[in-house]
């Protein structure tokens, strides 16, 4: 506790501006959507499995997405030789440190970590940043030692900020944004004479990628499905499992409330 | 009795002869006779009663789905992450019996907190039902353990740090504490070694000695018989010519019946969560759990399940302002109310000097120790109910405002404290912990003194069907 008071304390007055998670865009992802899980799954084979790994994955579960056991050996068996294997990676943790700082995380159950539609605004909320180390930075993640594997699709962004008076009119603002968004609020000493505090903060495309935004977006909204489809790859059969057991227990409730109140008749 | 003089069973059909014949070597009959069709219930139990035989169900339910889990994990810190989702993902309906297991974890204490409401609402524990009331807290006390052992082994995030968070707060204990800590652990912080004997623990050590608690609860239970919601004894009444409770019927078929109908609204409700929201929007499958145990890396938020918050959230209220501004003060004037209350010399010297040595304690050790004091006591002090309740009645039917009023005050500290046990801590949500500590003790210390002088209205001589 006095640690945490101490902490508290130092803390105060580095605390420059008070800064706003970024709002996070709804991921529009639906996992019996075969067509975007296949896409996702090509993406995720060719842009994500370099680096990281999937290795409670086995590459046989992607049958259930419809796809032939031919089919994923030609196109997306890229780092294994047998279907029945797991989605590792070549990539060393030695090296991942030596490269990134840290080593990137097993993706498998990623999309129930942190949630699709963080994912979702994660990836698409990469911006250059000279001052990196790999030169690119994160609008939801500070500072996050992964460069932005997916830039040659969706090009280059910048952070643009925008001032505003009050918060209602920065909000007002940032919900027009196609890109994730967040307000730092400084203090009205921060803010100077022209009493801007609200500070809005986004990213524009600078140099435009092989994707238009539009398309960038789908593609990202099938990997983050695959993703979240990954993570529990049992999940529409538990729904479905759900409905038929709903059933018989509904016909149970019925003959169990039936069967109490005939033997209880005959107490009063 | 030798087993010529045992009667024949009837009455079972093609079964008669079989019976008998096990009959003449093991009590069978008789056992059924005591603890089935002859052991006599009030009939005007009500949706409360249901929640023991729920929890009975639910300790079912984890026994069956654990020994298959068993089967399949690993308890290992390098594979057991993995084997869990291997269950997940491999194990053919390994899913199903996973979030059973994991969503039963978070229904067998909703059961159990609702099973002991019910005998706070009823005064169940009241005389001469005080024994039961301690195998039920003993229960309850094996089933937190249970819990804590068992959270450990997906070997997550909040696996690893909440374990490391709980086994941490034995370090506080003044001399004995570190090697305490280090003693519980096998190893200077949460390990490999750890997780191979919480497993142990978790499936053998504690589920024996729950299963044997269970049973001697129901024995209990059966030699003193159930209470019910006018908290009047049914042996009291019974028929001159029988010498059977006029307001009992046999538990076998009346509450078979009624408690199967029970079961399976419970399994409705049970299997929505298992099938549509497994992870009950984090709070009985936390999202960090998901993220493999890394020693090296705090998450910024450890928050324990949902049923350990209330008392977590009582550890995190006392702070040194707490202790000094709330116990310190709390401690002198309950000395003072029992000095004031009790006429024996002894108790008074004894109260005296009991005070002096807490107030010393407070005044001199670190709040820590104080938090896990509260902590520890906020569990315990259910057990000493049957004597804090002072009350000429059992039933809430019949006691007066001041006994309702403490009992509605005490759920609101509760789910509170339970609140923000969930939540970063903050300026005003620690007030409001400290707030709720303050009125979750008093419902227990004051207990001897309101229960005695409220209003009660007398209790009817039978019982009363709503």
């Amino acid at each position: 506790m006095k640690v945490l008071v101490v902490l508290l304390a130092l803390a105060a007055p580095l605390a420059l501006a008070a800064e706003e998670s970024v709002r996070l865009d709804t991921a529009p992802i639906d996992p019996r959507d075969v067509a975007s899980l296949q896409a996702g799954a090509r993406t995720f084979v060719n842009y994500c499995l370099n680096c990281h790994s999937a290795g409670m994955m086995r590459y046989h579960k992607l049958l259930d997405l419809g796809l032939t056991e031919q089919q994923v050996k030609d196109n997306l068996l890229f780092t294994a030789d047998k279907i029945g294997e797991l989605m590792a990676v070549a990539l060393t943790k030695k090296d991942a440190k030596e490269w990134f700082g840290a080593a990137p995380p097993d993706l498998s159950v990623i999309a129930r970590a942190r949630g699709p539609d963080w994912l979702y605004t994660y990836l698409r909320s990469f911006y250059r940043d000279s001052e990196s180390a790999t030169g690119w930075n994160n609008m939801v993640y500070e500072h996050v030692a992964m460069p932005h594997a997916l830039w040659t699709l969706s090009g280059q962004q910048v952070q643009v900020e925008r001032k505003f008076k009050n918060m209602e009119q920065a909000e007002a603002v940032g919900r027009m944004q196609r890109n994730a968004w967040k307000i730092d609020v400084l203090t009205p000493d921060q803010a100077g004479n022209d009493g801007e505090r609200f500070i809005l903060k986004t990213i524009r495309t600078e140099t435009a990628g092989s994707l238009s935004q539009i398309d960038y977006d789908i593609l990202v909204r099938d990997l983050v499905n695959f993703m979240a489809w990954m993570s529990e790859p049992n999940q529409l059969a538990r729904k479905q499992v759900g409905y038929v057991v709903m059933l018989v227990l509904l016909v149970l409730l019925v003959l169990t409330y039936l069967l109490y109140k005939e033997f209880w008749k005959d107490v009063h | 009795m030798a087993a010529a003089e045992k009667q024949a069973v009837t009455g079972a059909g093609p079964f008669n002869g079989l019976l008998t014949w096990i009959d003449q070597r093991f009590p069978l009959m008789e056992t059924l006779r005591s603890h089935l069709t002859e052991y006599y219930a009030p009939k005007n139990f009500n949706f409360w009663y249901y929640f023991g035989s729920l929890a009975l169900f639910v300790l079912v339910i984890q026994i069956v789905t654990g020994i298959f889990l068993t089967m399949n994990y690993k308890p290992d810190a390098s594979q057991a992450f993995a084997s869990v989702e291997y269950i997940m993902r491999e194990v053919p309906w390994g899913w199903w019996i996973r979030y059973m297991h994991s969503t039963g974890a978070s229904f067998f204490f909703v059961c159990v907190y609702l099973h002991m409401f019910r005998a706070m609402l009823y005064g169940s524990y009241r005389k001469p039902r005080e024994l039961l009331w301690i195998f039920g807290m003993l229960i309850f006390l094996c089933l937190m353990a249970e819990a804590f052992f068992g959270y450990l082994l997906p070997w997550g995030q909040m696996s690893y740090w909440g374990a490391q968070v709980i086994v941490n707060l034995f370090d506080a204990i003044p001399v004995i504490g570190p090697k305490l800590a280090i003693w519980i652990r096998g190893d200077f912080v949460v390990s490999d070694a750890t997780l191979n004997r919480f497993f142990a623990y978790h499936v053998i050590a504690v589920p024996l000695a729950l299963l044997a608690l269970v049973v001697a609860h129901l024995i209990a239970l059966h030699e003193v018989g159930s209470s019910n919601p006018d908290g009047v004894e049914i042996k009291n009444v019974k028929d001159p010519k029988t010498g059977k409770p006029l307001d009992g019927i046999p538990f076998h078929p009346y509450y078979t019946v009624k408690d199967t109908f029970g079961v399976v609204v419970f399994l409705v409700v049970f299997s929505v969560v298992v099938f549509f929201a497994p992870e009950a929007g984090g709070y009985f499958l936390e999202n960090n759990n998901f993220i493999p145990a890394d020693p090296l890396k705090t998450p910024m938020h450890i928050a324990p399940v949902w049923y350990f918050t209330p008392y977590y959230s009582i550890l995190r209220a006392t702070t040194e302002e707490f202790v000094l501004w709330a116990l310190v003060p709390g401690l002198v004037a309950f000395a003072l109310l029992i000095i004031w209350s009790v006429k024996s010399t002894a108790t008074r010297v004894a109260t005296g000097v009991t005070t002096i040595v807490l107030l010393l304690g407070l005044l001199t050790l670190d709040a820590k120790v104080w938090g896990v004091v509260l902590m520890g006591t906020s569990v315990m002090i259910f057990f000493l109910l049957p004597w804090l309740d002072r009350s000429p009645v059992k039933s809430i039917r019949y006691k007066g405002p001041i006994t309702k009023a403490a009992i509605a005050l005490f759920v609101i500290a509760f789910f509170v404290l339970g609140y923000l046990g969930t939540e970063s801590v903050t300026g005003g949500r620690t007030l409001a912990a400290q707030i709720g500590t303050a009125v979750y003790f008093l419902f227990f210390l004051l207990m001897p003194w309101y229960s005695k002088m409220d209003k009660c209205r007398p209790e009817p001589e039978r019982v009363t069907s709503k």
